[in-house]
């Protein structure tokens, strides 16, 4: 049976709530841009008016202001986005069960079942963009097509406010005279190597004999090679699936620039500590530390190391993350931003390799200590227990669990 | 246009349905409301809002009442 799947796509997601919410604003340019005070001043989203001026998500404030100096800047408003995905959300729920969310403003609805009750997936697509701008006030994007990718490549064919049907009689034609960059997937460096051997739209590739992508962009080739010639045949996963955990971490763009080891290690604790604390909340420990670290120029490294045992202790994820550090990180630029993730998870009481060189008596006394801490700062906040390191700058101090909500997600799952 | 919140009375019938009133409008006075002809969700254009919408009569004029996260407003002048 041929599978109909939705891309749904809330346009300007953060911009046109706002909008609906400051009518006042509605025909000037408004750009939703994080708090300049915490250095997070960059564009977040825009509305339509915004964009004929060139103004691009991810740019400084100040670059957007030299495009359109009448801009018209609010601070995001997370609750009231949420509030308004998880509507949208219900909204698809009415067509089917099975939806899955791709970050704040996006799901894939496979329709496949609900066609009997409901009509066509372009009749559903039609249905549900109404529903969406009468209900919620804003508007949305929708891709119908027979697999997920392609669903996702129509919702941004046309906007606002459209519905894209690609079909197996006429994705070529739709969608192989495409800029190979417009695949999911395929980002700066991916196209830039394409480029490189003559593959410029999404048909090229598509044409491409596979061995050559295979020998050429390795088992990520084929992937991507089966994505251009219609063949993604992964499902929507409802909502109510609980994926398994492969990693956990947390970044931090910090409040001014980093310039030496001791900022670092100040971050890094706040990090790791947020880090292991999470760990600890699911029970899990992990084997693997990756750190991340991106310079005042928005260039970034990620790099990673095995610890000897798994772990959520959070000093000994820290002064994992300094060695990896200090092994990796010249000083050529100071830091904006730095990450720790841990992964290659193992269930917490799970039976662990022992080493002979090493003292594990203390072991159970350090974690016994880093639940004690759990314990006070759940009964009497974050800030009630510190690390003396933490006092030396209370400006690059943070709480990253309750100041970070909306985490990204994986296309693959 | 502006967004106004309102005092607002109602009442739950037996099997649930949360039923607006009456109201009070921001210079005091008090408005019944004489007839619920329907409530579903909506937003709010023009005075910028999305919640529960209730078209109702009001001395003799219809008007929408909006249920918004835990509060009543109604579009204003």
């Amino acid at each position: 049976m041929n599978r109909v799947i939705l891309h749904c796509d809330l346009n300007n997601f953060y911009a046109s709530v706002e909008c609906l919410y400051n009518p006042q604003f509605r025909d000037y340019p408004l750009a939703v841009c994080g708090s300049q005070d915490l250095r997070h001043g960059i564009v977040l989203a825009k509305n339509y008016i915004a964009k004929k001026f060139g103004i691009k998500t991810g740019e400084a404030i100040w670059q957007a202001k030299q495009k359109c100096p009448n801009l018209v800047v609010v601070n995001p408003n997370y609750a009231l986005y949420l509030r308004f995905s998880k509507e949208a959300r219900e909204i698809y729920s009415r067509y089917s069960s099975l939806v899955e969310s791709f970050g704040i403003d996006e799901c894939w609805i496979d329709v496949s079942e609900s066609t009997k009750l409901f009509g066509d997936g372009e009749k559903i697509a039609n249905e549900i963009r109404e529903l969406i701008k009468t209900e919620l006030g804003v508007t949305a994007s929708v891709g119908v097509s027979f697999n997920r990718i392609f669903a996702k490549l129509g919702s941004d064919l046309k906007k606002p406010d459209a519905t894209t049907v690609i079909t197996e009689n006429n994705f070529k034609e739709m969608v192989w005279n495409l800029n190979v960059g417009e695949l999911l997937y395929v980002g700066r460096s991916t196209r830039r190597k394409l480029n490189q051997v003559g593959i410029m739209t999404i048909g090229d590739l598509a044409g491409t004999p596979l061995s050559f992508i295979k020998r050429y962009l390795g088992k990520w080739g084929e992937t991507l090679w089966n994505f251009a010639n219609g063949m993604d045949y992964s499902e929507v996963i409802a909502t109510d699936y609980q994926e398994t955990i492969k990693g956990i971490g947390n970044s931090m763009t910090t409040a001014r620039d980093l310039v030496n080891t001791d900022d670092v290690k100040l971050t890094f604790t706040v990090l790791a500590e947020s880090v292991a604390e999470r760990l600890r909340k699911h029970n899990l420990k992990g084997s693997t530390i990756q750190i991340s670290i991106r310079d005042n120029e928005l260039a970034s490294i990620e790099r990673q190391a095995k610890l000897p045992v798994p772990s959520y202790i959070s000093g000994e994820i820290s002064r994992k993350a300094m060695d990896i550090f200090n092994a990796n990180w010249g000083w050529h630029k100071p830091i904006r931003s730095l990450g720790i993730r841990s992964t290659d998870l193992v269930t917490a009481d799970t039976h662990t390799q022992l080493s002979f060189f090493e003292d594990y008596n203390k072991r159970p006394q350090l974690e016994t200590l880093e639940f004690s801490i759990d314990a006070i700062r759940k009964r009497f906040g974050h800030y009630s227990v510190q690390r003396a390191i933490l006092l030396k700058d209370s400006a690059l101090n943070a709480n990253p669990i309750e100041d970070n909500i909306i985490h990204p997600v994986s296309f693959f799952r | 246009m502006k967004k106004v919140f309102v005092q607002l009375n109602a009442t739950f019938s037996p099997n649930g349905e949360l039923i607006p009133v009456s109201f009070v409008w921001e210079d005091g006075s008090k408005y019944i409301i004489d007839k619920v002809y329907d409530h579903k969700k909506a937003a709010s254009l023009k005075v910028g809002g999305q919640g529960i919408r209730y078209r109702c009569k009001v001395m003799g004029k219809e008007v929408f009442i909006f249920f918004e996260e835990g509060r009543w407003f109604v579009e204003g002048k």
